[in-house]
């Protein structure tokens, strides 16, 4: 029982940076109406950036955090201003066209300029654990799982309770209407996108302890999400708040009853059957 | 106040207005009537900076506004409460009307501005935290014109508020168009409702496949054969 306990717990502290992953991808999908194939790849970029800010400056992850989240956040910015902006108007085939070669671009790209070494960072903290009543926990972990929460219900009372955040959910209500409110819509995208992208960063720098940092890291983080906010129905915060955790959860079981090898292959069963049952995501409504 | 000169605006190939010039002046209220597909919408639109291929002049109050976004448009006080409503459905009541003073004029005195609205339509206070999707077609059009007034317009542009209303709605919704304009709004009305909307106006124009076939003082308008000919089926 006890044993069974450990592996849920543990899912669910994986499950926090899952969620984290996933509500960036949510908001840029709920607020833009933009799938974004390349979101995988900012999680890496803010992972490398940790380990260079570690292994040059000598900034472990935790103090790095807030520069961390401001070149996210400028990078997110010039990528919707460069890049995005240009084909809100268009085609969603062209919008997936354009994320996925940019999600090409920026993995080769590191391929070639970084190698594809994996790059850990050994903090004395990385080895720390953590205990609460029998359960025994990796202390990053738990950090990671503390801010990762945090974060995204932040996010979720942002667009709940501020004016900002209410104009926000109106530009992905009714475009048109909210261009009549005197809303910027270009300015809102923006702003959305830039949110999402340091919200990935954010993620990579929690993972940056206890998981290394190599060109198509971003990927594996890519697909998870994916799975995560169908699950959560789209476009919901609190949906892909708790598919994280679900997702996190359901590898935690495989990995315990079936093996390692057998993890992503239970999301994605989860996910299929998701799409079959309740292909408007377990939590949203209908 | 706004000034249009020679709008032609074209959706692809399709010209949709035709060499439409008119004006409204500080304090009217002045009408455009047309029936379906004459463009009335599109109109509204180009003024709005919603629709952007159209070629001609706006002006409003002396300066050319045809160049500006949407956003900006509104911050210079010129506000249309939109065919169709367009409440956020699944925002309240409140939500939909404090983001009517979303622009710079108004963002300041939100609170003053909801509260002369709540007591212009007090039905509004009493659903204030109810979505606006669940609220009933009259409900719905007078949130939407709580929240072009919540911007604090200087001139406010309706687009059919008339449409989808039972007769004694449409009344009301004439009643408050009239006192809002009493207290010295100008206002600019598209309707298809003929009658009333013409006994409120000023002034009237009339738009026929994209083009001004008449103009004239709203009375006038509605005593000429053409009008009860072809819009009164008299
Ligand atoms: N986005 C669009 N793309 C292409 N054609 C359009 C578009 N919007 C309107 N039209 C066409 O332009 C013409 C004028 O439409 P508009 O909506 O301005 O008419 P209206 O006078 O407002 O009609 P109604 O009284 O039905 O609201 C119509 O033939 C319509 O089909
Ligand atoms: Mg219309």
């Amino acid at each position: 029982m006890e044993q069974i306990l450990q592996v849920f717990i543990s899912g669910i502290f994986s499950g926090g940076v899952y969620a984290l992953v996933s509500v960036g991808l949510a908001l840029i999908f709920g607020i833009i109406g933009l799938v974004n194939f390349a979101h995988g790849e900012y999680l890496m970029l803010a992972m490398y950036f940790a380990y260079w800010m570690y292994n040059i400056i000598g900034l472990d992850p935790y103090q790095s955090l807030l520069i961390n989240l401001a070149v996210m956040a400028i990078i997110g910015y010039l990528t919707y201003k460069i890049i995005m902006e240009r084909v809100l108007e268009a085609d969603h085939s062209i919008q997936i066209i354009l994320t996925l070669a940019l999600s090409m671009v920026l993995q080769n790209l590191a391929l070639m300029l970084w190698k594809a070494d994996y790059r850990n960072i050994r903090i004395d903290m990385t080895t720390d654990t953590t205990h609460i009543g029998f359960l025994t926990l990796s202390t990053p972990r738990v950090v990671a799982f503390v801010i990762a929460i945090g974060a995204s219900v932040l996010l979720y009372m942002f667009l709940q309770k501020t004016y900002t955040g209410a104009a926000m959910r109106a530009v992905a209500q009714n475009g048109k209407a909210a261009q009549l409110m005197g809303i910027n819509l270009k300015r809102t995208y923006g702003l959305a996108f830039t949110i999402g992208i340091t919200l990935v960063g954010l993620a990579g720098l929690l993972l940056s302890p206890i998981y290394p940092a190599f060109p198509l890291v971003g990927s594996n983080f890519s697909t998870l999400a994916f799975i995560v906010v169908v699950i959560g129905g789209l476009t919901s915060i609190p949906g892909a708040i708790m598919g994280g955790l679900l997702i996190g959860v359901v590898e935690s079981f495989a990995g315990y009853f079936a093996g390692p090898a057998y993890q992503q292959a239970a999301y994605f069963l989860l996910f299929i059957l998701v799409l079959i049952f309740k292909p408007n995501g377990l939590f949203g409504r209908s | 106040m706004l000034n249009i000169s020679n709008i032609n605006s074209f959706y692809g190939e399709v010209q949709v207005l035709k060499d439409v010039s008119l004006h409204v002046d500080q304090g009217e209220i002045v009408t455009l009537i047309g029936a379906n597909a004459a463009g009335k919408s599109t109109l509204i639109s180009c003024i709005s900076r919603t629709v952007k291929s159209f070629t001609g002049e706006i002006q409003f109050e002396g300066k050319t506004i045809s160049n500006l976004r949407p956003d900006q448009i509104v911050d210079l006080g010129l506000v249309q409460i939109p065919e169709g409503r367009l409440l956020f459905p699944k925002l309240t009541v409140r939500e939909n009307l404090e983001l009517g003073s979303y622009n710079k004029n108004s963002r300041g005195n939100r609170k003053e501005r909801l509260e002369y609205v709540y007591e212009l339509l007090p039905r509004l206070k009493e659903r204030s935290n109810q979505l606006a999707g669940s609220l009933s077609g009259g409900e719905s059009q007078m949130c939407a014109i709580g929240r072009g007034l919540m911007a604090n317009p200087k001139l406010l542009m309706f687009d059919e508020p008339s449409l989808g209303l039972a007769p004694i709605v449409v009344s009301e919704v004439m009643k408050l168009i009239r006192n809002i304009a009493k207290d010295g709004m100008t206002v600019l009305l598209v309707e298809q409702n003929v009658r009333q909307s013409l006994k409120l106006a000023d002034r009237a124009y009339v738009l026929e496949n994209g083009r001004i076939i008449m103009e004239g003082k709203g009375r006038d308008l509605l005593e000429s054969p053409e009008v009860k000919k072809a819009y009164l089926g008299i």
